[in-house]
């Protein structure tokens, strides 16, 4: 390997060739301010335009500055990170972009978590020198998201994304100049666009231009409604990150605190949606072993790869883009819908309660969720079966809201039944998560054998497209994970070319799977924020008693009360969907 | 046309089209024929040079006169559009610039008919390199 | 036929005409009736010769004598002695300024012809929808013996040696680009011609193309075969719909002749070329722009490195050079790269076609040797200023360039230079300005243009500019202050020094330029709000002066905002808080009596 040397700010330092000079100033602790650039290491996503101009650095010898985040290091190279010259420019640059940028950082939804601001107190801006004309753009409110573009400083980590790791396309810029900005073609709204709600764009966003829609309010009318009883659930992903919103270090599991707070804002029965997660694994887990035997007796007909369907991202995904493939998914529906279907029935009926009075919220680290939750097949009569879906960072306002000092809440349990769950719906909230809690049940009911060991560590890590074989008893099984719906499109390529070799593929929009997504506390480019939920997430696993979705003893419960067997004529009827083509 | 197949035979084909075009130029039996090139680029044709050039050829065919009349690109005499390229064997070529139709039928009257020059002549400012 | 034996040739240049070129014409009439010669001799009035400075200029036919700053009195003595015995005007041939020579035959004076055409050999001579006539000019003969005699590195050897650079505005040594191309190991490599002629009253390229464009595919080919490449493309703005149609005749053609295809001339070299369209973006004008663009990509620049040339349109070492660059490439092959060289200055080789425009008599398209200076290029070539006003300035470089004042009259045109000069070759706009144009105004037209064309990636060029162009229309409005001043030269350094490609990068210059050679102009706005060019409308003041105006009414009927009052007969009166400066007043006034301050 050919390493260069270089001197920063007069110190030297030697990196390998290739290296840029943020990295390499990195190495040596200067840490040159950036803005649009971004980088989630080890995950393949790099956002490097070189376009917001912060990050200059004067080079001996250059006629201009020149961008440390996409100028690689040379020999010899003699770098200055603050002469008057780069402090002047750095500064013009950032009052040039605050002129162009609505000054309501008081009552931003990003306040305290933009990127912009950092930058401005970071160079200790006073005054805006450059006055003039703002972009003004309307604002566009979609199921999930909302874009507010004025706030738009054209870092286009959302465009890399949306376009190269999801392979989504929906924005980009658009017109020239100062027009320039973001945003779908023609300007259109997101709602009418292929956009899958990943919420990917508004996770590294560094401004307030992209942002969830804010359901706090509904929920707590609904909390403050003495007619209703008020139901809540929690994604697996959640408590793996809600820590960090109150100064948690990333990675510190919080379940018990989360119960806890859910208890004192009002909620009147905290449950999880692990719960559900394990009831998808009986229905999703039985179609797998359905189509597998079919195959293997010979059908033809038999639709393989079976592919997951927790992610609402990703339906909406294959719906706008691979509709021919709409019947290769399972049709379980994802853990939040089987919840709330089972809530505001069994459970409903359970605690006496109209279903009209009952208000069900879940709490997922998703925007898509929200959409989900609103698509009309999981009514009833008009009736979601899940009234809110709120983000994790919403929860954590919510809970300031509610004055709760949540890093002395004590440990509190789940309610039951619908708060019982097992390792392996824990899991579901990572990448490799649902298809290794498919696995273990699906092995034990196909070979009729207990597991030798219940971790399956060729399923897990970080790479966008992995694949493994598992071996059931004699009986190969090739299964396929992608995080991240550009490696997704590369398998669902390869099945549309009749080429995939898998027999069930596991698919989550978000890079990371649900613990980076999109409505999780912002990560701001941090990948280590994103391993180390994954890593709180398999301890939770690992620390419970029942870690196999069909030993659950509430699940099997509800089978014999309510659902009869998986696939069940009433299980179809509650705990499945349908497929539309959206293209 | 065949293509052409070695650097030979480009030589050969160069060589005929010069000696034709010579034949054009320093002839000055009968037959050889007056051309007139038109400035056909787009700055040109903006300021009326289809026309003009449509009136040399009805024109003159109309008046039975044979003359070629080609197209040709651009002069470089923005200020003088459109310009035209008038070629009496055996002469020097002249360059008359604002040739519109008025222009165009006092040169077909007097140059081309009497050889006659008329006003308006642009002298060529520039050499080009001769191949 | 006539049988005029002789011809007498009067300039009509504006120049010349204003030293009485037309009296010089009728009294060769009338003398010349005298004699009764009319019926053999006859006296034309033509346009420019081009040589202003020693106008008026008479030339006689057959014999090609030229006769400079010819008086309407000297007509007698050519008459009688040129005309009549034959014998030339000695005193009023042109002298040679280091021989001392009388030249008697313009043939021997084409160094009076300031302008040598190369990249425009062919145009306007050959018809370009017609490959034999490209041919009989030698034309593909250069590929010819490339491909047949000369090796990939040997060519590339004689383009550097040429010293040519690239004309569409960088000045990047070709030779150097091409090498460079060549090292880069791939499996496939392209060559893009960039025909998106983007500055503003450029069209040299167009022109190009329409005139003669197999001598931008056959510099292609030979491009192809130095660097490696079988692929060529050429990025055309579709606002060239002449130029693509004779484009595509020409590579049809090309093809039917087997000189463009597979195995060309029998050497085994293949090489072909396709056209993609641009839609006129100023910025795509940029190769990497240019690259994203034909990608079917936003046309935005990147960062380079990596330079085209190792990464480029799909990511396969790329080059790209300009049409008039490469409209130059087979003249260096057939003449030879030291023939092209002994053209130019010592850093700059050959020639450059400017577009000239603006406050000019003859506005054209030139091409004149590097080294030439702005004063033969304004005089000689254009024929002076319009209507005999001051010249100011010069604005070379288009958006990207800046402006030359006086002083620069007489400084040779090369590309260093006019860095130095705070300007740029650009591609080769070039725009006179007289002492009516507002300095402040044309920066401000440049920017405007720049912030209309920029891409709004990087933040100094997309808000940058416009803050840049704010503080200018707040000058030109009368608002401004003189820290404006300050302000507007620093933002306009960091812009320069901070954006992303060379649109940016050069985008203030006009703004700096503008203030370094006018920066008293700057002043009057800021300080007595006052523009000395009268052309800032919210500076400018009408009034009626008492004494001259006689009541006529005129003004005040035709005033679209009724501004001005008074009664019939008596003096009229501008109301100059409703007054909108449309200057119809002025205009309408017979009597002069309008003033503007």
């Amino acid at each position: 390997m050919e390493m260069i040397n270089l001197t920063i700010d007069h110190k030297p330092v030697v990196v390998r060739k290739g290296t840029t000079v943020l990295k390499a100033a990195s190495s040596i602790g200067i840490d040159i301010p950036t803005l649009c650039y971004m980088k989630l290491d080890d995950m393949n996503i790099e956002n490097k335009p070189g376009g917001c101009r912060v990050c200059v650095v004067e080079v001996k010898g250059r006629r201009n500055l020149a961008p440390a985040c996409c100028t690689e290091a040379t020999e010899g190279m003699e770098i200055s990170t603050h002469t008057i010259r780069v402090v002047n420019a750095r500064r013009t640059v950032v009052e040039l972009i605050l002129s162009d940028h609505p000054a309501d950082c008081l009552i931003c939804a990003k306040s305290g978590n933009c990127e912009l601001q950092d930058m401005a107190h970071h160079l200790g801006i006073r005054q805006i020198h450059y006055q003039g004309e703002q972009s003004m753009y309307r604002e566009d409110t979609s199921p999930a998201i909302i874009r507010e573009i004025n706030k738009c400083i054209m870092c286009r980590r959302c465009e890399t994304m949306c376009n190269d790791v999801q392979t989504v396309g929906v924005l980009s810029a658009v017109n020239r100049g100062f027009q320039a900005v973001v945003a779908p073609a023609f300007e259109m709204n997101l709602d009418h666009s292929v956009c899958t709600y990943c919420g990917q764009c508004v996770a590294v966003c560094p401004t307030g231009a992209l942002t969830e829609v804010d359901e706090t309010g509904a929920v707590i009318r609904a909390l403050s409604d003495p007619k209703k009883t008020v139901v809540v659930q929690t994604a697996p992903a959640v408590r793996a990150a809600l820590g960090e919103e109150f100064g948690m270090s990333a990675g510190t599991l919080v379940t018990g605190k989360m119960v806890a707070a859910l208890r004192r804002l009002g909620f009147d029965y905290v449950f999880d949606t692990d719960f559900a997660a394990d009831l998808t694994i009986m229905e999703e887990g039985t179609e797998l072993l359905n189509r597998l035997s079919a195959y293997m007796a010979g059908d033809q007909n038999v639709k393989l790869p079976i592919l997951t369907s927790c992610c609402p991202a990703w339906v909406k995904f294959f719906e706008h883009s691979f509709p021919e493939l709409k019947d290769i998914p399972s049709t379980a529906r994802s853990p939040q819908q089987m919840f709330g279907s089972i809530a505001k029935t069994y459970f409903a009926d359970k605690i006496g309660v109209k279903r009209k009075n009952l208000v069900v919220v879940s709490i997922m680290p998703c925007l898509a969720k929200k959409y989900e939750s609103s698509r009309p097949e999981f009514a009833v009569n008009g009736n979601p079966d899940v009234d809110y879906a709120l983000t994790t960072r919403e929860l954590a306002h919510l809970i300031n809201l509610g004055n709760i000092e949540f890093k002395s809440l004590p440990n509190e349990e789940f309610d039951s039944p619908l708060g019982e769950s097992t390792g392996a719906a824990v899991i579901f909230g990572t990448t490799g998560g649902v298809i290794e809690a498919a696995v273990r049940t699906a092995y034990e009911v196909f070979t009729g054998k207990p597991l030798p060991r219940v971790d399956f560590e060729e399923l897990r890590g970080m790479e966008g497209l992995r694949k493994a074989t598992i071996d059931f008893n004699g009986t190969p099984i090739n299964i396929g994970i992608a995080h991240g719906l550009g490696n997704a499109r590369k398998l669902l390529e390869d099945i549309q070319a009749g080429n995939s070799e898998f027999h069930a593929i596991e698919i989550m929009s978000c890079p990371g799977g649900c613990i980076g997504g999109g409505g999780q506390p912002y990560h701001h480019g941090d990948a280590e924020i994103l391993k180390k939920r994954q890593r709180a997430i398999y301890s939770e696993d690992k620390n419970k008693t029942l870690r196999k979705s069909h030993e659950n003893p509430y699940i099997t419960k509800l089978y014999e009360e309510f659902l009869g067997a998986p696939l069940s004529e009433k299980a179809h009827h509650l705990l499945h969907t349908k497929y539309f083509d959206r293209s | 046309m065949n293509k052409i197949k070695s650097l030979a035979d480009l030589k050969k084909l160069q060589t005929e089209v010069q000696s034709k075009i010579k034949l054009r130029e320093m002839g000055d039996h009968s037959e050889t024929l007056i051309q007139i090139k038109v400035s056909m680029a787009t700055c040109g044709i903006a300021s009326g040079a289809k026309e003009t050039m449509s009136h040399f050829i009805e024109e003159l065919d109309h008046q039975g006169i044979d003359v070629i009349v080609t197209q040709t690109g651009c002069m470089g005499y923005c200020y003088a559009e459109p310009t035209i390229e008038l070629t009496i064997p055996g002469q020097q070529p002249v360059v008359y610039g604002f040739v519109n139709k008025a222009k165009a039928q006092e040169i077909i009257e007097k140059h081309v008919k009497l050889n006659e020059m008329v006003d308006g002549i642009i002298p060529v400012n520039y050499s080009s390199i001769d191949n | 036929m006539a049988d005029y034996n002789m011809h007498i040739l009067v300039c009509g240049g504006t120049g010349c005409k204003a030293s009485q070129s037309e009296l010089i014409k009728s009294n060769f009439k009338t003398r010349l009736n005298e004699f009764g010669l009319s019926d053999e001799i006859q006296v034309i009035m033509t346009g420019c010769f081009g040589f202003c400075e020693k106008g008026p200029i008479v030339k006689i036919l057959p014999d090609n004598t030229f006769y400079t700053q010819v008086t309407p009195e000297d007509v007698f003595e050519i008459v009688e002695e040129h005309v009549i015995k034959g014998r030339k005007v000695e005193r009023l041939l042109y002298k040679d300024p280091e021989s001392k020579e009388h030249i008697v035959d313009t043939k021997g004076m084409d160094f009076y012809k300031k302008q040598i055409r190369i990249a425009l050999r062919n145009c306007g001579f050959i018809n370009p929808e017609n490959i034999e006539e490209y041919i009989g000019r030698d034309g593909y003969a250069a590929l010819g013996t490339c491909l047949s005699e000369i090796t990939p590195d040997e060519v590339i050897r004689m383009i550097k040696d040429s010293g040519l650079r690239g004309r569409g505005g960088g000045g990047f040594p070709t030779g150097l680009k091409w090498e460079l191309t060549r090292k880069s190991v791939s499996d496939q490599k392209y060559v893009v011609c960039n025909a998106d002629e983007g500055d503003p009253g450029a069209f040299m390229d167009r022109s190009i193309l329409e005139g003669d464009p197999h001598s931008v595919l056959e510099a292609m080919a030979i491009c192809g075969y130095c660097i490696g490449a079988d692929k060529g493309l050429v990025y055309i703005r579709a606002e060239y719909p002449l130029a693509i149609e004779r484009l595509k005749i020409a590579i049809n053609q090309a093809r039917e002749y087997g000189l463009l295809g597979n195995d060309i001339l029998g050497t085994g070299f293949s090489f072909d070329v396709e056209i993609r369209y641009g839609a006129g973006a100023f910025v795509c004008g940029e190769e990497t722009a240019l690259i994203h663009s034909m990608e079917g990509k936003r046309g935005e620049p990147t960062v380079k490195p990596p330079f085209p040339a190792e990464k480029g349109y799909n990511g396969k070492p790329t080059n790209v050079n300009n049409v008039e660059t490469f409209a130059n490439i087979p003249v260096i092959i057939n003449k030879g790269a030291e023939w092209f060289a002994s053209i130019g200055t010592a850093n700059s080789k050959g020639t450059k076609v400017f577009a000239l425009a603006g406050k000019i008599n003859n506005v054209g398209l030139i091409e004149v040797p590097m080294g030439i200076t702005l004063r033969e290029i304004i005089y000689d070539i254009g024929g002076g200023i319009k209507d005999g006003r001051e010249f100011k300035a010069v604005q070379t470089g288009g958006p990207s360039g800046g402006c030359l004042t006086k002083s620069f009259l007489d400084t040779p045109i090369d590309y260093d230079n006019l860095v130095a000069a705070g300007s740029m070759m650009g591609s080769g706009g070039m725009i006179v300005l007289d002492d009516s144009d507002c300095m402040v105004a044309i920066a401000k037209f440049y920017l405007e243009f720049t912030l209309d064309e920029s891409c709004g990636k990087c933040t100094p060029c997309r808000i940058g500019n416009k803050r840049l162009y704010e503080i200018l229309e707040k000058i030109t409005e009368g608002n401004g202050k003189v820290e404006d001043l300050n302000r507007l030269r620093m933002l306009s350094s960091v812009i320069k020094d901070t954006s992303l490609c060379g649109l940016g990068q050069t985008s203030p210059n006009p703004v700096l330029s503008t203030l370094d050679h006018f920066y008293d102009e700057y002043l009057s706005h800021v300080t007595s709000h006052k523009c000395i060019a009268g052309q800032c409308k919210a500076l400018m003041h009408y009034s009626i002066d008492v004494d001259k105006c006689t009541g006529c009414t005129l003004c005040f009927r035709n005033c679209p905002v009724g501004a001005i009052s008074g009664e019939k007969r008596a003096s009229h009166y501008i109301d100059q808080s409703l007054c909108i400066k449309c200057g119809v007043c002025f205009a309408k006034c017979k009597f002069d009596a309008v003033l503007i301050a």
